[in-house]
């Protein structure tokens, strides 16, 4: 599989949420993904990039492309070096939720997306990446 | 920072959300539609979102936020346009939008933001029915 890495976005303020859902479209349409799949991934990572801002400090976002064949994806990177997931299949689960949100992030994005890989030890920040292809 | 424009339509506030917005601007509209339902006495308020490409947990909130605060001030909320593509993403986000109503296009919220209207003053005027 051959990767290709496209840019780092930083996460830092809610304005940078904004400008990660734009990156993240631009790129997934540059791509030719259909407008749903595209959807798909802007709304996954909104819903991640805020789980980095909020409960990560802060982070930033690797965006790469993937090439597996004929296939093509799209891979998010999330990471944070804030205060880590202590229980995360208890963070997985929906309606779970530490702050004020509804609690669907994790899972919810989970499901919008084709490959979903989370590293988290408390302490030591989470790592989550999303794959959608194409 | 920016502003979502608030306008009055009869005896309705019309919100057009037509940017991308960030989550304290998403929150300054929970805050400012609520209390310029009181301020201008309305009873309804209709919120356009057909240009809005995603809606993700925290609008989602937003929203369900906005129809409960209005209903406990006697106001009726309308989400109007929503994209199918958005909300095929929101059920599978697993957003519910319990207890919002929705309508295709500003014309057919505004026709049922007035029905109801009217529904809720002749109730009112025929007192403890």
């Amino acid at each position: 599989m051959l990767t290709e890495t496209i840019e780092t976005v930083p996460i830092r303020s809610s304005e940078d949420i904004v400008r990660v859902r734009q990156k993240v479209r631009f790129h997934a349409d540059a791509m030719g993904m259909s407008l749903i799949d595209q959807t798909k991934i802007i709304t996954a990572a909104s819903e991640i990039a805020r789980n980095t801002f909020e409960y990560g400090g802060g982070g930033e976002l690797l965006l790469e492309i993937l090439r597996d064949g004929a296939r093509r994806g799209l891979r998010l990177t999330f990471s944070d070096e804030g205060p880590g997931i202590a229980d995360i299949e208890q963070a997985m689960r929906d309606h779970f939720t530490t702050g004020g949100g509804l609690g669907l992030g994790l899972g919810g994005a989970k499901r919008l997306v084709n490959e979903f890989d989370i590293k988290s030890q408390p302490g030591e920040g989470t790592r989550i990446s999303l794959i959608r292809w194409k | 920072m920016d502003k979502i424009p608030i306008l009055k339509v009869g005896k309705c506030l019309l919100v057009t959300i037509q940017i991308d917005m960030h989550d304290r601007l998403a929150m300054a509209l929970q805050d400012d539609l609520t209390n310029a339902i009181v301020s201008t006495k309305s009873k309804g308020v209709l919120i356009d979102v057909s240009a809005l490409e995603i809606v993700d947990s925290f609008i989602g909130r937003m929203l369900s936020n906005i129809a409960s605060a209005s209903r406990v001030l006697d106001a009726v909320t309308i989400v109007v346009g929503m994209r199918p593509h958005v909300a095929i993403t929101l059920v599978e986000l697993g957003v519910q939008l319990s207890g919002i109503r929705t309508a295709r296009n500003v014309d057919k919220g505004l026709e049922t933001i007035n029905r109801l209207i009217e529904q809720s003053e002749s109730t009112d005027a025929d007192g403890d029915d």
